[in-house]
């Protein structure tokens, strides 16, 4: 068998290149990886169901939206199957869409939004003017695209910043507060991590966001009116700089280090070894079983600097382009998730922050409302294919000067590089 | 009794005749064949999959007339290898090069007419001043052929009915229908069609457009709500062009990089979606021009070829290590050694390549903690490079293990008795006799595990990542071989490019080709110590 499996090694890659397993664009985005630790059980779904509707979604919304699924079936009197898929779902639903044997709807991230419209695997949607007034307008924003509405946004995440109480007990106004709490904690030998950010030997461009904007950088040029610009690349300008020094500075006071990554930043925190967590609703369970006392506030800037503004990100129901039951998938988006129920009963399965203000208004946890006022200071992260650009180059370019490369060549070089790779794209 | 046996015996192996049991395990087994066949043939016929309808027809065909004739006896064994090798081995071969030939990947999923009709569909403009209306589609007479009549309700007027058939929309007195919730859920003699229904009929439903007076259209907005609204887009088939009626602007096919695009005379695209194509060699052709992708290949393919010898020298020492010294009978618990040995190889490789990426971790990892190292190790190129090795000796070890002790225990110990009384010592007699006959049965497997370590994405994809990464370059990392490069290239930055991905895969196809050939020749010469 293994001699078998070693000769045919070489053109299964072959196969395995040829067909699907690539990571699309968006696949090492953020609001994919925040979820993809913890998803790791799921079935990893086929298109070939015959019941009337078929949603993909992910094993962490699962429960949700195949609750609010079910109650849409039994008002209707049709069949749903809501099928969760562990690995790489956009990926897997633009392969799937485009032969035809894909889902109706897929609950997904906002910021995929711009590589399905381009490959053709999702509708527009024609929810009134009304109808959308009910939603956070940066989550109306984040799903629009084009000047179309591709999406029902019914989470908004973004990036806060956790802390141990047991470690600092004070809740401090800047960055720097916590960074200086948070070495002071070190020293003092009551944790082993100021300041948990993820950084990897591949880098993370999501999570080190903040400080980017803080430190007055962009990524694309933002225009409430208008949108990303995606001819004006920021990273190698005057802002970016000033976050790679910043950077580089925090490396070498060993705050930011590339032995913390996604994989164990979250765990490194919940084991109460680290003092500040910056991370998303994702790890608020994990952070709620870890059994200390914990405080989470929005991420504040560097003193004396720009406010912190991280990426905000749109979970959304999205009528597939290609499905078999576009009209029932239309129904379902249009009324039966877009509306206050299904909306509290998406937050109460999965604790995500509420799209919907109605919602939103009634939260009593308060660590919920910490996250929706996150949500509401952060930028929709860009949806354009043009991000498939960003990521790596950006997130190898923050490890590197982490690692001790020289920042401002390190942070010019990759605006170059980002540059010519949304110039080779077309 | 031997005697009287014997032709019966012989009869029943006569070529063409089967036993009982074998002839009924032969007609359950082309029964299966024929049956799966039939069953799936409707699907593919729906599906308009001829290609795929023809194979399994001819998999079918070639299946019976080999089982179910006494002729073709050679072809009992060499059938189901020969299907095999090409379900699994020539037509994904054969799909991946046609695929090369494509542009296929982001934004160019779809064929020309289908994109088409998206960019023009996409764009139903909802009039600002027409209504939201409560929707109820009804028949006089079929439900799936129609034809169909909407009953629509403004929302905000619940008080007026109107319908809307192929011929417009007319006010209708709300007497004559029942009212529900807003909603029209009965009229006399019409038929109500359900969500399911209207689903069911949804392409026939589409073809009546339901017009109105301002020259828009009634358009579905699911199963109960519908508006007024129009394409902004029309396209024109005798130009090929797309015309935005409301300022009149005409969008063109124009060629961009590997893709057509429509855009207006000044250059600004409509969308950026695009349409799979065939391109022709383009994507050889970028494979060795393009200065991103031929400046580091060399470094990498070097650095490829070190990772595989490295990787099957060192798996082949060590393993040969431990059994030649577990094949000596003075070692005692040889079976628990064995074991524990083949432990590594028990663990899916996944697991254990994902596990000892973390025990790399500089500050948190097993490694630096066990041996109170702070080697960075996954940090530096060098080390990474190091890291990889180690991880791969580890996974492979075993195979070796067990492919040495099998081959040990085939040479006959006569040979070495032999060496010993003619005066060979205990090594010289393992390098002249011993390991020569050894290496004449391993030799091909060693090339194979070549081969595949030449290609072995997992071992650094997972480990990794390709990385570290020089900040000018984020594309080639220190540790990647060819295949995670090239996976890179066509997955990572800029999006899915599956067209050119086949065009690499095609070229590493014949890369590693070659170098198995090669070395395969060279080991012919193994063959004269015999």
């Amino acid at each position: 068998m293994r001699r078998l499996a070693r000769t045919l090694g070489p053109v299964v890659m072959v196969m395995a290149l040829a067909t699907a397993c690539g990571g699309g664009g968006g696949s090492d985005t953020p609001s994919s990886s925040g979820s993809k630790d913890a998803s790791s059980s799921a079935d990893a779904g086929g298109g070939d169901s015959n019941a009337d509707l078929v949603i993909w979604t992910d094993s962490l919304k699962l429960k949700g939206v195949k609750k609010v699924a079910d109650d849409f079936a039994a008002a209707n009197g049709i069949t749903v199957d809501v099928q969760a898929i562990s690995e790489d779902l956009q990926g897997a639903f633009v392969t799937a869409d485009a032969a035809g044997n894909g889902p109706d709807v897929v609950v997904g991230a906002h910021d995929w939004i711009g590589n399905l419209v381009q490959n053709g695997a999702i509708d527009p949607l024609n929810l009134s003017p009304d109808e959308l007034s009910g939603y956070n307008p940066k989550a109306v924003q984040a799903t629009t695209y084009d000047s179309k509405l591709y999406g029902v946004p019914y989470g908004v995440e973004s990036l806060a910043l956790y802390r141990n109480t047991d470690i600092v007990p004070d809740e401090p106004k800047t960055l720097d507060d916590a960074i200086s709490e948070g070495e002071k904690a070190v020293s003092a030998g009551k944790a082993e991590s100021a300041l948990n950010l993820p950084v990897g030997d591949l880098g993370d461009a999501y999570h080190m966001e903040p400080i980017l904007t803080s430190m007055g950088g962009y990524i694309f040029k933002y225009d409430p009116a208008t949108g990303y610009d995606a001819k004006d690349v920021g990273i190698g300008g005057a802002g970016s700089v000033a976050a790679a020094d910043k950077i580089s500075e925090l490396a070498k006071q060993k705050v930011l280090r590339t032995s913390i990554s996604s994989d164990n930043s979250i765990a490194l925190f919940t084991s109460g070894k680290a003092a500040f967590l910056v991370s998303g609703p994702w790890a608020l369970a994990d952070v709620k079983d870890a059994g200390f006392k914990y405080a989470i506030q929005p991420l504040p800037g560097f003193a004396g600097k720009d406010a912190a503004a991280p990426f905000m990100g749109a979970q959304a129901f999205m009528v597939a382009a290609h499905g078999a039951n576009k009209d029932i998938a239309q129904e379902f988006v249009n009324n039966g998730v877009n509306s206050q129920d299904a909306m509290q009963t998406l937050y109460d399965e999965t604790q995500l922050p509420p799209a919907m203000t109605a919602v939103a208004d009634g939260l009593t946890d308060p660590d919920a409302k910490v996250f929706t006022d996150a949500a509401a200071d952060a930028a929709p992260m860009p949806a354009l294919p043009a991000m498939a650009s960003v990521w790596e180059p950006l997130g190898k370019a923050y490890a590197a000067i982490v690692a001790g490369k020289d920042p401002a060549s390190t942070i010019k070089a990759a605006g170059d590089t980002i540059r010519k790779a949304i110039a080779d794209a077309g | 009794m031997v005697d009287t046996q014997a032709p019966r015996s012989r009869r029943f192996t006569q070529p063409g005749r089967d036993g009982v049991l074998a002839l009924l395990v032969k007609i359950v087994f082309l029964g299966i064949v024929v049956g799966t066949a039939i069953a799936i043939t409707p699907a593919l016929v729906s599906d308009g999959s001829w290609f795929f309808l023809v194979c399994v027809w001819l998999i079918v065909a070639v299946l019976v007339a080999t089982y179910a004739t006494g002729r073709a006896l050679p072809g009992k064994y060499l059938v189901p290898g020969t299907l095999l090798l090409a379900l699994f081995v020539v037509l994904p071969i054969g799909i991946t090069i046609k695929t090369s030939f494509t542009n296929y990947g982001d934004g160019t999923r779809n064929s020309k007419d289908d994109t088409i009709a998206q960019i023009v569909g996409s764009s139903v403009t909802r009039s600002d001043s027409s209504p939201q209306y409560e929707l109820t589609v009804a028949t006089e007479g079929d439900p799936v052929k129609g034809p169909f009549t909407y009953f629509l309700v403004p929302q905000d007027d619940p008080e007026k009915v109107f319908t809307g058939t192929a011929d417009g929309l007319e006010a209708t007195d709300p007497g004559a229908v029942t009212l529900a919730n807003g909603r029209v859920s009965a009229a006399d003699g019409y038929t109500v069609l359900n969500i399911k229904q209207i689903s069911a009929a949804a392409d026939t439903l589409d073809e009546i457009a339901v017009p109105t007076d301002d020259g828009n259209f009634i358009v579905r907005s699911g199963t109960s709500e519908a508006f007024e609204g129009a394409p902004t887009l029309k396209y024109d088939e005798s130009a090929d062009t797309i015309t935005d009626t409301t300022n009149d602007t005409v969008y063109s096919i124009k060629q961009v990089g590997d893709r057509e695009l429509f855009v207006d005379s000044a250059g600004k695209r409509l969308s950026d979606q695009s349409w799979t194509a065939n391109v022709g060699f383009r994507n050889y052709q970028k494979i060795f021009t393009d200065s991103r992708i031929s400046s580091d290949f060399l470094r990498i393919f070097v650095w490829t070829v070190i990772f595989a010898t490295v990787s099957v020298v060192s798996t082949f020492l060590l393993g040969l290590f431990f059994a030649m010294t577990l094949n000596d009978p003075r070692v005692r618990g040889q079976k628990i050694y064995r074991a524990l040995l083949i432990l590594p190889y028990a663990i899916p490789g996944f697991i254990s390549l994902l596990l000892w990426s973390s025990f790399y971790n500089q500050d948190f990892g097993l490694i630096n903690d066990l041996t109170g190292l702070n080697v960075n190790w996954l940090g530096s190129a060098t080390m990474a490079k190091i890291a990889v090795l180690l991880t791969n000796l580890w996974m492979g070890f075993p195979y070796m293990f067990l492919v040495a002790t099998g081959a040990l225990q085939a040479i006959p110990e006569d040979l070495t008795e032999a060496a010993r009384l003619d005066g060979a010592g205990g090594f010289a007699g393992f390098r002249r006799i011993t390991f020569p006959l050894l290496l004449v049965t391993v030799a091909p497997l060693l090339v194979a595990t070549f081969a595949f370590n030449f290609n072995n994405f997992g071992a650094i994809y997972l480990l990794t990542g390709g990385g570290p990464f020089s900040p000018d370059n984020p594309t080639a990392g220190g540790t990647d071989i060819l295949i995670s490069y090239t996976y890179r290239l066509a997955f990572g930055a800029g999006g899915v490019q599956i067209g050119f991905a086949a065009a690499v895969s095609t070229v590493l196809f014949v890369i590693t080709g070659v170098v198995a050939a090669l070395q395969f020749r060279a080991t012919r010469s193994l063959e004269d110590v015999n």
